[in-house]
């Protein structure tokens, strides 16, 4: 017979098991990379790998987090719901690592190229934006502010959409050559977005 | 296009490899000796240099002789603390080998870069198809360090091995209408896996182009080597262009045709997105590129905690010898 996960779910030390699968599996790109940096194995460039690298992950966090809502819908895995918020702030997680990677292993926290990069390039004005935006999201993801927020809650996370397109168009942004991987996110959004859509359109 | 003969038989299959191994270790020698005598810019033609020499590429025997005959230029090197090789030689753009820095190391090992051949064409007297043995006789090698910058705004500094642009093209008796040099890279997708993507932005072959006065000047060089030994497939062997006061894309690898033109070529990167790339393409710190400054640069390898930024010089720090080429032109515009 095939356990099901919702079953699975049904017990404590299963919900507690799945659980810790989550939080500890997505700890291990972290894991990795920091591995690969300590052994030296990033090539003549680590700034750069460990930024794109951190980046990508914190976009497809999100991507995963946008995506619970139609997996829970399509293919009733409802039990997906319980970790959304964890997958959110896997992306927050994610998105403030690659921004203090910039900061420090591409600037190196220089006061003045700080102030260039954030006032002069649009790619980065638009990515620094996406992080400002997806930290109130957050900070507001606890029971307790979902509480005192009420009705206003849903709207301050409807923000999430946007934050998603800027974060395409940040990482789109930055291709000098080569647009399959860009295109591929853009394809997975799209699906993600107009799910969305259709199910209000209903 | 290539002539396609002879397979991949190293020298150093046909050479005993007891006599092969001492042989080097005797080049190791002297060159370690001529570094003491000249030190400074021999550096990377001496011992200590050669550590990796497991992963260095070999070359066809011919070249082996010239390379090992190179002298260092000091007139035209930098004292400057060199990118060390295996950095040089892992860390690529060549997109012919896919878009990732690692990919040409790892895909362009197959390269069939001997025999190779040179088309020559265009306003000269003596156009025609050259090997490349032919196209080296009679030239001297000799190392050049040269600080390389690239528009992403990093930068190297490496030990070329090569020859000045100008005493090739002198030898094609230039017709008094060439004003530019347009170069081609090799398109074979056969051999170039990035030739094969749908998916790039680049149209195949890669094109670039010098104006005549930038082809003839004493800094501008075609390279077969790199670190003492032959250039490796990543780097652009069997012969790539080195002109180290424009941003790295302007030094195309891989050479396959020369052609002299009295129009403006087209060069690639401009093809693909004129508003960013230009055909001078001069590294310069007060013209940005839209999406990117170019004021800074770091300086590979870097360290992760203390990014070894430093300020870009114009020209690359070639101002002295090439500014006046531009004198009276708007940069801004001709960037």
């Amino acid at each position: 017979m095939v356990l099901s996960m919702t079953a699975v779910h049904r017990h404590p030390v299963g919900r507690w098991l799945i659980w810790s699968l989550f939080f500890v599996g997505s700890l291990l790109p972290l894991g990795w990379i920091t591995l690969q940096a300590v052994q030296q194995k990033l090539g003549a460039d680590p700034a750069q790998v460990i930024v794109t690298f951190l980046g990508i992950w914190a976009l497809r966090y999100l991507w995963v987090t946008l995506a619970v809502t139609p997996l829970r819908r399509l293919f009733g895995m409802g039990w997906l719901q319980r970790y959304r918020r964890m997958l959110g702030l896997y992306a927050l997680f994610y998105a403030s690592l690659h921004l203090l990677a910039v900061a420090t292993f591409i600037l190196g926290w220089r006061p003045d190229l700080l102030l260039r990069e954030l006032t002069e390039r649009p790619y980065i004005i638009v990515g620094f934006t996406a992080w400002v935006l997806l930290l109130p999201l957050g900070i507001t993801s606890t029971q307790g502010w979902q509480r005192r927020l009420g009705k206003r809650w849903k709207t301050l996370h409807w923000l999430i959409y946007p934050i998603a397109l800027l974060v395409l168009l940040h990482f789109a942004w930055l291709i000098r050559a080569g647009y399959l991987e860009v295109l591929i996110y853009t394809l997975i959004l799209a699906f993600l977005l107009g799910y969305r859509l259709y199910l209000k359109g209903r | 296009m290539l002539i396609r003969k002879a397979p991949d038989i190293a020298p150093s299959e046909i050479t005993p490899e007891s006599i092969y191994r001492q042989r080097r270790q005797f080049i190791k020698g002297l060159a370690a000796g001529s570094a003491l005598l000249m030190s400074g810019p021999a550096a990377a033609l001496s011992g200590s240099a050669r550590e990796d020499e497991g992963l260095r590429a070999t070359g066809p025997e011919w070249l082996q002789k010239k390379l090992e005959a190179a002298t260092a230029s000091t007139e035209f090197s930098t004292a400057e603390k060199l990118t060390p090789f295996e950095h040089v030689t892992s860390y690529n753009n060549f997109y012919e080998f896919g878009l990732g820095k690692s990919d040409p190391k790892a895909y362009a090992q197959g390269l069939r870069t001997d025999p190779w051949s040179v088309e020559v064409s265009g306003a000269v007297h003596k156009p025609g198809r050259y090997h490349l043995e032919d196209l080296l006789k009679g030239v001297d090698l000799e190392e050049r360090i040269y600080r390389l910058r690239c528009v992403e705004a990093w930068s190297m500094v490496i030990p070329w091995v090569g020859f000045p642009l100008a005493s090739l093209l002198k030898r094609f008796e230039p017709t008094g209408s060439s004003r530019y040099v347009a170069f081609t890279t090799l398109h074979d997708p056969e051999q170039m896996p990035g030739q094969r993507s749908r998916f790039g932005t680049i149209d195949w072959p890669y094109v670039e182009g010098l104006r005549m006065d930038e082809a003839m000047h004493p800094l501008t060089i075609l390279a077969v080597g790199v670190y003492g030994s032959a250039l490796p497939s990543q780097n652009g062997a069997p012969l790539r262009l080195v002109v180290p006061w424009k941003y790295g894309f302007k030094s195309i690898k891989s050479i396959v045709r020369i052609h002299l033109a009295e129009q403006m070529p087209p060069t690639s990167w401009n093809r693909t997105a004129p508003q960013e790339y230009g055909f001078y393409a001069n590294v310069n710190p007060a013209v940005d590129h839209p999406r990117w400054s170019q004021s800074t640069e770091r300086r590979l390898p870097s360290s992760l905690f203390s990014p070894n930024i430093i300020d870009t010089q114009p020209f690359n720090g070639y101002s002295e010898q090439v500014a006046h080429l531009y004198s009276g032109m708007d940069l801004n515009k001709w960037y």
